[in-house]
């Protein structure tokens, strides 16, 4: 994107297609899996000439083939190569593809540059998230009538599994993937992260379980839900070893990413950028990325012991041998929580971020926002047995849990307060990024108030595994992780590509899509009331109005999207109109940055005012870059 | 931060009209209409409606939330609106800057004040309806929330047994007698055991309020105090393979005389099955099949 001059001659096409790069990666992990196949087939006595026969009941060969075709491609990738060389005796480097390559290529290989990779993350995940939202618009389809009518049950659960794993998957690093990695070191005033091959590493190894988990519908699909409970995973088809592989892949992408972005705020930070001083968006990163590297090594180990189970014949979540299915539920639940916090939080940080931005005020309430996250973040941990309300486990306990969990609504009132707080005499002004943020508000506030019919025991045994509470988790993760996304690409792209988006076409992807996910997802809220479960192909005749509105709610949200989608082509691709350096008049230091950013971000490193949002107030703009004192972080 | 949050009053200048005031106003109104509207006209028709003492409890649990949460809603709408409305930039092409307030300490004391005791208040409620009779809950296998049962009538025991893709009910009280459709007597406590022969299911019956997770090797207890006669709809609530969307099927409250027909006629109709049963127990371990790989 950058438009900076290479006076290189450029080397003819094929040397540039040779090499570690996403080709080679393709190939080599073409290569990996048919190994891993071949090894898992010896081991259980299998011939690979029977490939076709066996396919599909190999446990083990489909997961060593997962496994040696994921290690293939990021070979391929050039993950491999640093450690190889160090260890033969090479000096550290780290020009990977970084200041000596410009142009489209180093979009598609192993680089450094924390601007590449969140735009690499940005493109990856959206593809997986329009993935998702096509089966979501499958499943609508399907739901247009009581009985099945378009797909079979198999392929109906199939269908709600993959939308469900593929959004909570992917869209966990929805947020922080793209915008973290792109906005924390400059707002930090660093000029990468801490470990730029395992933030690039984190990126190809989410695309790598992203086309992990499609693979399913090849095996059969899974019937399990994005929860992939045990014993019934236990006894699905070799699909569900896609859901395994493809969860547990993006559990190690999520504690890296998790490690690496905490490790960059703590430890990077520019002279003068002392905790108080963050920006809010840091600190929500910090809270998530924490709730991150601890949360996801539970998933992970769950999932491990599930594939034990389906392959060696353990039997950790099997009753009848020992086992127990509570305790693949408990395990799940301990990540499956924070989860749901690492998805909102970050939405938080993003919305109180641009609010000052477009209300012309200081953040209002710095300290509480900041201990808001951090409590949330803290409390997450201890509220994972709501979702077991009613399955009989440490029922004396439930009073307990209901108690935390509705305690989880004070440090979210705390970013309530704060929002509106900085409104407070604001000169607020309505742009698209701004829409979104207080669409998140109202939406939010929904999935609040819903949440505390969830969390009252009395009122849960109705709404629990209804459609109540999936519409209660779409309000709060779509209205709230999804619009902040939005908000995030709207407000940051013109400076991550150094393109304006359209404010016409964005005004009317805004409104489409938030009067059409209200239109959704509001009239679930009924239906679960009336009795309508989850994740059920059939339902009661009597709920086919209410469903149908939704369905067609649903196509019209679906609709919204294409909307994006031509802005994004429209605006980015063809007309391309470069950005100015500030389009927003904000000045939080990402905007104080030359378009199109260079390379290094900044010449020098800069120093940091003590008000992180100076508006109203004179003279200086925080984070002009002003020269270091000698001996200042490189 | 350098600037100390209660540096700013936000106290409203001179001449400019008392915002908070008026907020206060709106809010009062919304609220007070919203909470009538939403106890008298949408209170009575909350779920799970009024087919047994428990799903009454949850009636008024919700209408209570209900209640509760418009005051609080009714506060950030307004106040958004208001907000969006009165202090909308009027001049959008010259950038202008808002009062640098940083906070204010007693609004953030208050608030946290008004959600602590609301959230206490939630809670306390909460445990309290909880532990009074269980609300229709799956308890485990020892339940700590009880209905009380009159002594002479001890409560009806009903075996719910899950297993892809039906529920089957076993009466140990009337010679382990296990049958595929469920009807139960009027005013009576019931006492649910739920379990499963395979993967988790979970046994909602919606019109008494009752749902419990059947999980293989756990007994889960839930109660219920029927009401009159009645047709309940029993979904499984619980993703639990290909066909969980066809896990349904319609039970039947009837009068106790009934009840006792039907529970015998089911006696003597299923008296060959019975013999082939294995004995009652609170949870099954059928032989495993050969598991996946």
């Amino acid at each position: 994107m950058s438009t900076i001059a290479v006076p290189v001659a450029r080397p003819p096409l094929w040397r540039r297609l040779v090499g570690f790069n996403l080709l080679a990666g393709i190939a080599l992990g073409i290569i990996g899996y048919v190994i891993g196949q071949w090894i898992g087939g010896r081991f259980t006595g299998v011939n690979i000439a029977y490939y076709s026969k066996t396919a599909g009941q190999n446990d083990i060969a489909i997961m060593l083939g997962y496994f040696f075709g994921v290690v293939g491609f990021l070979i391929g990738m050039g993950f491999a190569n640093y450690p190889i060389q160090r260890m033969l005796g090479y000096p550290p480097t780290l020009a990977e593809h970084e200041a000596e390559e410009e142009g489209v290529g180093r979009y598609f290989r192993l680089c450094t540059d924390h601007k590449v990779v969140a735009i690499q993350y940005l493109v990856g995940i959206g593809v997986f998230f329009f993935i998702g939202g096509l089966n979501a618009m499958l499943i609508r389809t399907e739901l247009l009538q009581p009985n099945t009518h378009v797909f079979g049950a198999n392929q109906y659960l199939t269908l709600v599994g993959m939308h469900g794993t593929m959004m909570m998957g992917m869209m966990t690093s929805g947020i922080l993937g793209p915008f973290a990695n792109w906005v924390v070191p400059p707002m930090i005033g660093a000029r990468r992260m801490a470990f730029p091959r395992i933030e690039s590493f984190t990126f190809w190894l989410l695309m790598a379980a992203g086309v992990v988990l499609i693979t399913t519908i090849f095996f059969g699909g899974f019937q399990t839900g994005w929860t992939g409970y045990q014993p019934l995973g236990d006894q699905n088809t070799a699909g569900y070893d896609a859901y395994i592989g493809f969860f547990a892949l993006v559990g190690v992408s999520m504690t890296l990413l998790g490690l690496n972005l905490a490790v960059t705020i703590i430890s990077m930070r520019a002279p003068g950028m002392t905790w108080t001083r963050l920006p809010i968006f840091v600190w929500s990163v910090l809270a998530t990325a924490a709730l991150m590297f601890l949360a996801a090594p539970m998933l992970i180990a769950a999932l491990l012991m599930g594939a034990m189970d389906r392959t060696i014949q353990t039997a950790f979540y099997v009753a009848g041998q020992g086992g127990s299915s509570y305790l693949f539920q408990n395990l799940f639940w301990v990540f499956g929580h924070p989860e749901v916090y690492i998805v909102a939080l970050p939405g938080f940080g993003i919305v109180l971020e641009l609010l000052p931005v477009f209300a012309r005020k200081p953040l209002w309430g710095y300290r509480l926002a900041v201990s808001g996250m951090l409590g949330v973040g803290l409390l997450s941990f201890f509220v994972w047995q709501h979702h077991l309300f009613v399955s009989g486990i440490n029922a004396d306990l439930r009073p307990f849990y209901m108690l935390s969990t509705e305690l989880i609504s004070l440090p979210t009132g705390f970013t309530f307060l704060c929002f509106m707080g900085t409104l407070w005499r604001g000169r607020i002004r309505f742009t698209v990024p701004m829409l979104f943020c207080l669409a998140w508000a109202f939406n939010f506030l929904f999935g609040g108030i819903s949440g505390v019919f969830l969390s009252d025991v009395p009122s849960d045994v109705t709404t629990h595994g209804s459609f109540f509470s999936m519409a209660h988790f779409h309000y709060t993760i779509m209205g709230g992780l999804v619009f902040t996304f939005f908000a995030a690409i709207y407000y940051w792209v013109p400076k991550m590509t150094g393109f304006n988006l359209s404010e016409r076409l964005g005004k009317v992807h805004f409104w489409t899509m938030f009067l059409a996910f209200n239109s959704t997802f509001a009239p679930l809220f009924a239906l679960g009331f009336m009795g309508m479960p989850r994740r059920v192909v059939t339902y009661n005749p009597s709920f086919q109005a209410l469903n149908d509105w939704a369905s067609v709610s649903a196509f019209i949200l679906g609709i919204s999207m294409l909307i994006f989608l031509y802005n994004v082509v429209w605006s980015l691709l063809i007309k391309r109109e470069p950005a100015e350096a500030n389009p927003w008049h904000s000045k939080s230091p990402e905007w104080q940055l030359a378009t199109p950013v260079p390379v290094y971000d900044f010449e020098r490193t800069p120093v940091f005012d003590p008000d992180p949002y100076p508006y109203g107030v004179e003279p200086v703009p925080v984070g002009r870059p002003v020269v270091a004192p000698a001996g200042g972080q490189a | 931060m350098d600037h100390p949050a209660a540096g700013s009053t936000g106290m409203p200048e001179v001449n400019e009209p008392n915002h908070f005031l008026r907020i206060v106003l709106w809010w009062l109104v919304v609220s007070v209409i919203g909470t009538a509207l939403v106890v008298f006209v949408l209170g009575p028709g909350l779920p799970p409606g009024n087919g047994s003492v428990e799903a009454s409890g949850q009636v008024t649990d919700n209408t209570v939330l209900l209640a509760l949460s418009v005051p609080v809603a009714a506060a950030v709408l307004v106040y958004l609106t208001y907000a969006l409305i009165v202090f909308r930039e009027r001049e959008p092409e010259v950038y202008v800057d808002g009062p640098p307030i940083r906070g204010n300490a007693s609004i953030q004391l208050w608030w946290l004040v008004t959600t602590t005791v609301i959230v206490l208040f939630l809670a306390g409620y909460g445990s309290i309806r909880l532990l009074a009779d269980g609300s229709g809950g799956g308890q485990g296998p020892n339940p700590i929330a009880a209905p009380a049962a009159s002594s002479s009538d001890p409560p009806l025991q009903v075996q719910v047994i899950a297993q892809q893709w039906q529920f089957n009910y076993r009466f140990p009280g009337y010679g382990g007698v296990e049958v595929p459709d469920l009807e139960l007597p009027a005013n009576t406590l019931v006492e649910f055991h739920v379990t499963s022969l395979d993967v988790i299911h979970s046994f909602w019956a919606y019109q008494l309020g009752v749902k419990a997770d059947a999980n293989p090797g756990v007994d889960n207890v839930a109660y219920v105090t029927t009401k009159g006669p009645l047709s309940v709809n029993i979904r499984c609530a619980e993703l639990c393979g290909v066909w969980h969307g066809y896990m349904f099927e319609t039970a039947h409250v009837v009068s106790k005389a009934d009840f006792a027909t039907w529970i015998r006629a089911q006696e003597t109709r299923f008296a060959p099955a019975t013999k082939t049963l294995p004995p009652y127990s609170k949870t099954y371990f059928p032989p495993p099949e050969r598991r996946g790989g």
